[in-house]
């Protein structure tokens, strides 16, 4: 693990974290479309994500009288933090010298950063439905981050290490292993991935109904390419969570080498697995209704109880005496 | 022990019984009684899979029978009876919660954890891959009992009874191979049996009572009831 | 083994035809036929029992065990030794006795409109088949087959401790089905690690379960999982014996059935699932054998027995309703019986085994009489009962003597195994002697105290004697009186054999 230091190697860790942001809209508007082939309309075209960001960074940034510097810092803080977290998970290949940091713990961390100042931002200029949200918003997240962290625990136990690439590495040598712990961590990780990206049944997207938002009432100060780095965000962490699950719990077809037929298998593997979890994403919100906000803690409480379920299956059923 | 190295049906076995774990914490905390009763017959249904696995990776043959009776007992006949009871008493909407569900989860996981800890010296041996599903069993049977304390409906307690009999069944299943044939069919039959009587019993419960809310079977107490 | 094939077959047989008798006084008599008929069969089998010898040297050796008779009915292993044969004809004999007392008893319930004629079938029926599984438990040399038996004894009596259909009947029988029911669960649990620990050393699978495979095998089986089977095992099958803490349902379940029923629930249940709780004990003492802790099993047994009966005598004081008094009066000797199989030894265990016999007799008789004081105080509550013995002369004499029986008076028999038990005690563990003797003081007090008013105080107005049929009760007693005298020597011998089989040594 230690010849990837190598200026290959960096290009290529620049280059995948470049195609983390060139991606994100393209993975929204495939679930957009799906859910729109659902209802049977047509949809906005596949693309139309990234016309909305383009549209969005040249308009003129209004900013309120009573906001602070921080609202004029968070979208770029949340960026950032959110771009740097999403660097870490392997997307195309495993051996990236980012595969240092690439702790699930950091990760963990990165985005709780973004979380906080996000709802800071929401609060700053001192409308009701910025602290709604922001209130709403540290809810979810209170109630998220321990059963992310326990379904994490439940990787690290089995790969005996907390780094991202080493467990993927595990995964790939050990093969097609049926585990009971993995069963429930994923399960567990799959509830937190909807609830933190603002999903239904956890939250709606496209609401428009302010008492109903909880992400969208934190944005609703901003314009501009305030607005559209925030958006961004959002779209990078939904994409971060679907390569979380795809590449840790089905990690085959992920590019192990630096030659050009890994990178291409890596990019079309990663690329189909996304595809499959966005149409899965797409049909489970349009049949499933958005949850009154009071049921959000029973929610996330299924996803602690499937998680510690799969710390306590680990001990009891994989590791024996 | 790898889990890497065990062929494949036999992990499927370990999946399966962490599943009927997570079933029974599921039908603990579920508030609809239609879909408890929905739950249990799934947790039958995956008992009697346990059961045709551990036949097939074991070639133990009288398995077969005792998965089919399983299924036909614990996943069709009895969430039947007990779906045409609750037609019969009215309680389709029936919702009822927990007084205090994360609580009662809290105990469960220590059930789990308990039973784990209690069979640890049993299975320090090298036995079958499946002596670990000996806790998940324990397990069962314990949040069973869990749920009979805490839930205070009649069907309710009902199911959690059932189910300690599903971890019972698993618990054979996993630590012996199976009981002699004639002991499962012993045991299917009483279970049949107790079944029977349960709707029986919530009949005469209602009528006497006008619900069948088992707090309000309260007169006989220790100091010789309201006389 | 026609005679044992017999004892099993006429209860069932009874019970179904039973259930298709439709005139109540018809089928008042045919329980009763049906219930003789069962009697003299258990007395063949124990004279055919009585007839196979045992040596000493041949007790707890190896090879099939001598002084039993071993059977197959449909390829169901069956062993009829000398401790179970004596149970067997005890049942038999006290149901046939609580038969002839529940033939006018029931067609007086029926006549008051308190049953239906329906339900006095299912009565009928249903007093039978209780009769069949007590006698399949008694008798299997199968594990898996007791457990059901009794499983099939609790699920048979259900429906008729509710038999009244009042709030406090349903509530009763409510609990006794999920307790019991939670209790037998367990015990279940029990038998599987049991079966578990037999697959390591026996290798033919259908003989895992036999008990006197496992009892020759005993020494070989894992201690570990042996103790964690009898702790289940003990808390399951203790359930029904009635030992606290899992005795909620007792006191309930025996007040508000049919008086027959308390009798026999009373009498014989409790004896069967201790039964069950001594075989599983011999088994678990010889796994644990060569442990640092042989006598775990024993110790547990000790603990619960004791708690029980000191619990059980203090609960005696407040009670209210008569016949939840000499509920708590039977767990409270089932506790005691309890301790003595606990404390192990030749002295304790034939007095524990006395014990059975004798507790047996007094409570049923008791019940019995309990049944006619009822009827004619028209409640059963103790503060509305008074005066019994001017009413009815025999029913109070009944009552007093029936008392001061199973409170441990001499001459009667309770006494005479109570002492045994005491000086078991006294030479193996003195320090619990001052614990059981306050027990069984506290106990008398209890008893006395609600009786004395209810037998001597001043009758209410326009209390009339009742047709009481009393014949049972003065044949229990009599036998309890004649035990206490002079145990004949047949039924020492019987009880010796028995002592030997459960301690490997004899007492006489």
């Amino acid at each position: 693990m230690d010849n990837y230091l190598t200026l290959p190697g960096w290009v290529l860790a620049v280059f995948q974290s470049c195609l983390y942001i060139a991606l994100a809209p393209l993975l929204v508007g495939w679930v957009r479309k799906v859910k729109a082939r659902l209802q049977n309309r047509r949809g906005a075209p596949l693309l139309q994500a990234y016309r909305d960001l383009y549209k969005l960074l040249v308009k003129e940034a209004r900013v309120a009288h009573t906001a602070s510097p921080l609202f004029r810092a968070a979208p770029y803080i949340v960026f950032t933090a959110t771009w740097m977290a999403a660097a870490t998970v392997p997307l195309l290949v495993v051996d990236l010298p980012t595969a240092a940091i690439a702790d699930i713990i950091v990760l963990v961390g990165l985005l709780a950063l973004a979380r906080v100042f996000l709802a800071l931002a929401g609060m700053d200029v001192g409308t009701a439905f910025g602290g709604m949200g922001a209130s709403r918003e540290m809810l979810i997240g209170a109630l998220a981050e321990p059963a992310m962290l326990m379904a994490v625990f439940t990787l690290a136990m089995t790969a005996h290490s907390t780094n991202l690439s080493s467990v993927i590495d595990y995964h790939l040598v050990d093969g097609f292993v049926l585990r009971p712990s993995y069963l429930f961590a994923l399960g567990g990780l799959v509830l937190v991935a909807v609830a933190e990206s603002g999903r239904i049944p956890i939250d709606n997207p496209t609401t428009h109904l302010e008492l109903t938002m909880i992400h969208e009432a934190m944005l609703l100060e901003y314009s501009g390419r305030h607005l559209a780095l925030m958006e961004w965000s959002a779209q990078i962490k939904l994409l971060l969570y679907g390569t979380l699950i795809a590449n840790v719990f089905f990690p085959w077809g992920i590019g192990r080498g630096f030659g050009a037929a890994a990178l291409g298998l890596g990019l079309a593997a990663v690329l189909a697995k996304l595809a499959a979890l966005g149409a899965i994403l797409a049909v489970g919100e349009t049949v499933l209704a958005k949850m009154r906000l009071f049921r959000a803690p029973e929610f996330l409480n299924l996803a602690l109880l499937l998680s510690l379920l799969g710390l306590l299956s680990h001990v009891i059923l994989e590791v024996g005496a | 022990m790898n889990l890497g190295l065990l062929p494949l049906l036999q992990q499927l076995v370990l999946v399966l019984a962490a599943i009927v774990l997570f079933l029974s914490f599921v039908l603990l905390a579920q508030n609809r009684l239609i879909s408890a009763i929905h739950a249990f017959a799934w947790q039958g249904a995956l008992v009697a899979a346990v059961t045709t696995v551990v036949a097939a990776t074991g070639h133990i043959h009288h398995l077969y029978f005792s998965a089919a009776l399983t299924l036909a007992l614990k996943a069709l006949l009895i969430p039947w009876m007990l779906h045409r009871l609750v037609r019969r008493l009215e309680l389709e909407r029936h919702t009822e919660s927990l007084q205090s569900p994360t609580l009662v989860t809290m105990a469960a996981v220590a059930l789990v954890i308990f039973s784990y800890w209690l069979v640890l010296p049993m299975i320090q041996e090298e036995l079958a891959f499946t002596r670990n599903i000996v806790a998940i069993s324990l397990a069962v049977v314990l949040i069973g009992l869990l749920m009979m304390v805490f839930r205070t409906q009649a069907v309710a307690q009902v199911l959690g009874f059932m189910s300690m009999e599903n971890g019972l069944f698993l618990a054979a299943v996993s630590a012996t191979g199976g009981m002699p044939l004639v002991v499962e069919l012993g045991v299917a039959f009483d279970v049949l049996v107790a079944m029977v009587l349960f709707g029986v019993f919530f009949l005469q419960i209602r009528e006497s009572i006008d619900s069948l809310d088992v707090d309000r079977l309260n007169r006989l107490r220790e100091t010789g009831g309201d006389q | 083994m026609n005679a044992l094939t017999l004892v099993l077959l006429t209860p069932l047989l009874g019970a179904l035809i039973l259930g298709l008798i439709r005139p109540p006084p018809l089928a008042g008599w045919f329980n009763l036929g049906v219930s003789a008929l069962s009697l003299a069969a258990a007395l063949w089998l124990a004279w055919s029992v009585a007839q196979v010898s045992d040596l000493p040297g041949d007790l707890g050796g190896p090879g099939p065990i001598a002084g039993s008779l071993a059977g197959d009915i449909f390829g169901m292993p069956f062993r009829v030794d000398a401790f179970n044969v004596y149970l067997v004809v005890l049942t038999a004999f006290v149901a046939l006795t609580t038969s002839i007392f529940s033939r006018p008893y029931m067609r007086y319930v029926l006549a008051i409109g308190r049953i239906g004629p329906r339900r006095l079938r299912t009565y009928h029926s249903m007093y039978q088949l209780f009769m069949f599984t007590m006698l399949v438990a008694l008798t299997t040399d199968n594990l898996g087959v007791m457990w059901v038996a009794v499983e099939g004894a609790t699920l048979a009596t259900v429906l008729l401790v509710s038999l009244y259909r009042t709030p406090e009947a349903v509530e009763a029988a409510w609990k006794y089905f999920i307790l019991c029911g939670v209790g037998i669960a367990l015990a279940l649990f029990g038998t599987v690690l049991t079966y578990f620990a037999a697959q390591q050393v026996i290798s033919d699978p259908a003989a895992g379960l036999n008990w006197s495979t496992l009892y020759t095998e005993a020494g070989r089986l894992e201690p570990a999982v042996m103790r964690l089977a009898f702790v289940f095992l003990l808390v399951g099958y203790g359930t029904k014996v009635g030992l606290v803490p899992m005795h909620q349902w007792l006191p309930d379940a025996h007040s508000e059935g049919p008086t027959p029923m308390s009798a026999v629930l009373s009498g014989l249940l409790l004896n069967v699932a201790l039964y069950a709780v001594v075989r599983l004990k011999m088994l678990v003492d010889g796994s644990l054998a060569h442990t640092s802790n042989p006598h775990l099993a024993g110790y547990l047994l000790m603990g619960f027995g004791l708690v029980s009966f000191l619990v059980a005598g203090l609960f005696l004081h407040r009670q209210r309703d008569i016949k939840r008094m000499f509920s708590y009066s039977s767990i409270e000797h089932m506790g005691l019986m309890t301790f003595g199989f606990g404390l192990g030894g030749p002295l304790a265990t034939f007095g524990a085994l006395l014990h059975m016999l004798v507790h047996s007799l007094t409570k049923s008789a008791i019940f019995v009489t309990v049944g006619h004081a009822t009827h004619i105080a028209g409640t059963q509550a103790i503060e509305q009962i008074r005066g019994l013995i001017r009413t009815q002369p025999t029913v109070g004499w009944s009552l007093l003597i029936g008392v001061a029986a199973i409170a441990g008076f001499p001459p009667f028999g309770v006494f005479m195994s109570e002492f045994l038990l005491l000086t078991a005690t006294m030479k193996t563990a003195p320090w619990f002697t001052l614990a059981l003797l306050s027990g069984l003081a506290v106990a008398f007090a209890g008893l006395f105290r609600h009786l004395h008013p209810m037998v001597y105080g001043t009758p209410p107005e326009g209390q009339q004697p009742v047709a009481a049929n009393m014949i049972p009760v003065a044949v229990h007693l009599t036998l309890v009186l004649w035990l206490g005298l002079a145990i004949p020597a047949f039924l020492a011998n019987w009880l010796d054999r028995a002592t030997g089989l459960i301690t490997g040594t004899r007492l006489l």
